[in-house]
């Protein structure tokens, strides 16, 4: 057991959770615990559960049964942007951006929720208005510079190359100073070189206490940053703990390509 | 805001550049009014990506409570002005949250259908509105004692009003709020993620293209003290649509650009009039297949291209 996952008490506690679609049981009672300031990732063949897992928390489906509370809290049934203003925010496995805005903007739409501005204050442009947008701008900025993106900023969002169009997702993720982050399948379509500098973003942002929650098919990428991991088969947990307990696993490996432990390794 | 205060220079320039006197105050004034209409519309429609086909009939709110209510009520203009504005934006809101649910076809088909109800009432509704042959006598607008009765004096005036719609819809967009309406034409999944209430978003942009309409409406009956059905029918709301996407989408001086040349183009056709709607038509085709971003959009584009490719070309 990790001895870090014993110290810190659970930011987001699942129970329970279930949700079919026409039948097919997507998340069939799930459970577990995802302690503060990790990286807990989940992985699992396609078609685990994990995506459904993932919209679940953020409030983009409605499951049938469960829980999901962020420190007690409970987020099943809000609506989306209320779940984002408890501290969740999340970035797309296929991209979601705002590709009709430059990069600064998308990642001022991510500090949304910090600023109040009305609109009948933006209108009238008052004076407080204009120091708002100072502290967006900067908070934006802020995010931009710990993902590297300072240099892009300006452009349009439609115009950058797919590995940055993923970091933008994240800067405008980290903008909303969220508790929790969801990242869906970040490697996804990434190099080796920008697989990398992914590796050492997330742990960097790790490092700034936000706990993440990570999806990744990039079994290497999972297993040397994960703290912790959960892993899904058939809407299920099949298993649950350090990346050492899983990749040791039996029922894990034989959920992978029937056996082929390769595929678990670090390389 | 360097592009606003070029745009209040040539409206303040205009009347001393020596051209036709006519031209000024009846075009401009006619330009003035399409501009507050077009640059209200693109904010639903080219920000938030909202499409509205019955935009004329909160224009109509806004004339029609102003004729009717200094007409038959003996109301000062500027109250029945106010009326008009909390009017239209009550109905607005009203028809918002179960409108804008819609997408697409089918949020085109609702708002056409409001439009279409709108103007029956207009037309049947004659008690109030005179029906088909409209309602005249409206009285000039009376601004704390200054009347305005004289064609420069509407000048001033539009172009006041223009300069504030211009005004207004730059500062929204360029805010939190502006960035909120344009995150959700960009994704409005990814919107809600990041805490936006995009059912509220859309219908705060609604009001608020409603309220540029209705303000519109009412400058527009004082300006021809008479209202009729006809000024506010189907074709209107396309023209004005056509206004929007012909400047160029999510662009407010896009919008303004569109208003203006649909209104020069619409006095230029005075001859052909049967023939206007086929040529606002054809002009919408071509633009569409040609520079779908819109013209104004479209050209400057084009303009950076050819400087960039010229600077490049220097030694």
């Amino acid at each position: 057991m990790n001895s870090a996952a014993d110290a810190c008490a659970p930011l987001l506690t699942v129970s329970g959770l279930e949700q079919s679609f026409g039948g097919v049981m997507a998340l069939a009672g799930i459970d577990f615990q995802v302690p503060a300031g990790l990286i807990y990732a989940v992985i699992g063949p396609n078609g685990a559960g994990k995506t459904t897992l993932f919209n679940a928390l953020c409030g983009f489906c409605q499951p049938a049964a469960g829980s999901i509370r962020l420190d007690g809290r409970e987020l099943l049934g809000q609506p989306p942007y209320r779940i984002a203003a408890a501290g969740v925010a999340r970035t797309f496995q296929n991209l979601q951006l705002f590709f009709n805005m430059s990069v600064r903007e998308n990642v001022m739409v991510g500090a949304h929720l910090r600023a109040h501005t009305g609109l009948l204050a933006a209108a009238l442009r008052l004076p407080r208005v204009r120091a708002e947008e100072d502290r967006l701008r900067a908070w934006a900025d802020d995010a931009l510079t710990l993902c590297d993106l300072s240099a892009w900023a300006e452009r349009p969002a439609a115009v950058l190359p797919y590995g940055l169009m993923k970091r933008v997702e994240i800067a405008r993720a980290l903008a909303a100073q969220p508790r929790l982050l969801l990242l869906d399948e970040p490697a996804a379509g990434l190099n080796d070189t920008e697989t990398l500098d992914l590796r050492e973003l997330i742990t960097r942002i790790r490092a700034s206490g936000v706990t993440i929650l990570l999806v990744e098919h990039h079994m290497p990428l999972v297993m040397s940053i994960a703290d912790r991991l959960l892993v899904l088969d058939y809407g299920c947990v099949l298993a649950e703990g350090s990346p050492a307990v899983i990749q040791a696993d039996p029922r894990v490996i034989a959920a992978y390509l029937g056996g082929a432990e390769s595929c678990l390794d670090v390389e | 805001m360097a592009g606003f205060y070029l745009f209040a220079a040539a409206v303040l320039l205009l009347p001393w550049l020596g051209i036709d006197p006519y031209f000024i105050t009846v075009v401009g004034v006619a330009a003035g009014l399409h501009i507050i209409l077009a640059v209200g519309l693109n904010l639903l429609m080219g920000y938030a990506g909202q499409i509205s086909l019955g935009h004329a009939a909160f224009f109509a709110i806004g004339a029609y409570a102003s004729a009717i209510l200094t007409t038959r009520y003996a109301w000062p203009g500027l109250l029945a002005l106010a009326a008009g504005l909390v009017l239209a934006g009550s109905i607005a809101w009203l028809l918002a949250r179960p409108i804008l649910r819609l997408h697409g076809h089918y949020l085109a088909m609702a708002t056409l259908g409001f439009g279409v109800i709108a103007h029956v009432i207009m037309v049947q509704a004659s008690g109030w509105t005179g029906g088909p042959d409209g309602l005249g006598g409206i009285p000039p607008l009376n601004l704390f004692g200054w009347v305005v009765d004289s064609d420069t004096r509407w000048y001033a005036v539009m172009a006041a009003a223009t300069l504030l719609a211009l005004w207004l819809s730059l500062n929204i967009i360029d805010s939190r709020i502006g960035r909120a309406l344009r995150a959700v034409r960009g994704s409005e999944f990814a919107a809600q993620i990041m805490g936006i209430d995009t059912a509220r978003a859309k219908t705060q942009v609604f009001v608020v293209s409603a309220l540029f309409a209705a303000f519109a409406g009412s400058l527009f009956a004082h300006q021809q003290s008479f209202v009729s059905p006809d000024s506010f029918n189907l074709a209107i709301s396309v023209e004005l649509v056509t206004m929007v996407v012909i400047g160029g989408m999510a662009s407010t001086f896009g919008a303004a650009f569109g208003a203006i040349a649909l209104t020069l183009l619409r006095e230029g056709l005075v001859v052909f009039e049967d023939y206007e709607m086929l040529i606002h038509g054809a002009l919408l085709m071509v633009v569409m297949i040609i520079l779908p971003q819109g013209l104004f959009v479209g050209i400057g584009q084009g303009l950076r291209r050819v400087l960039a490719l010229v600077l490049s070309r220097q030694p």
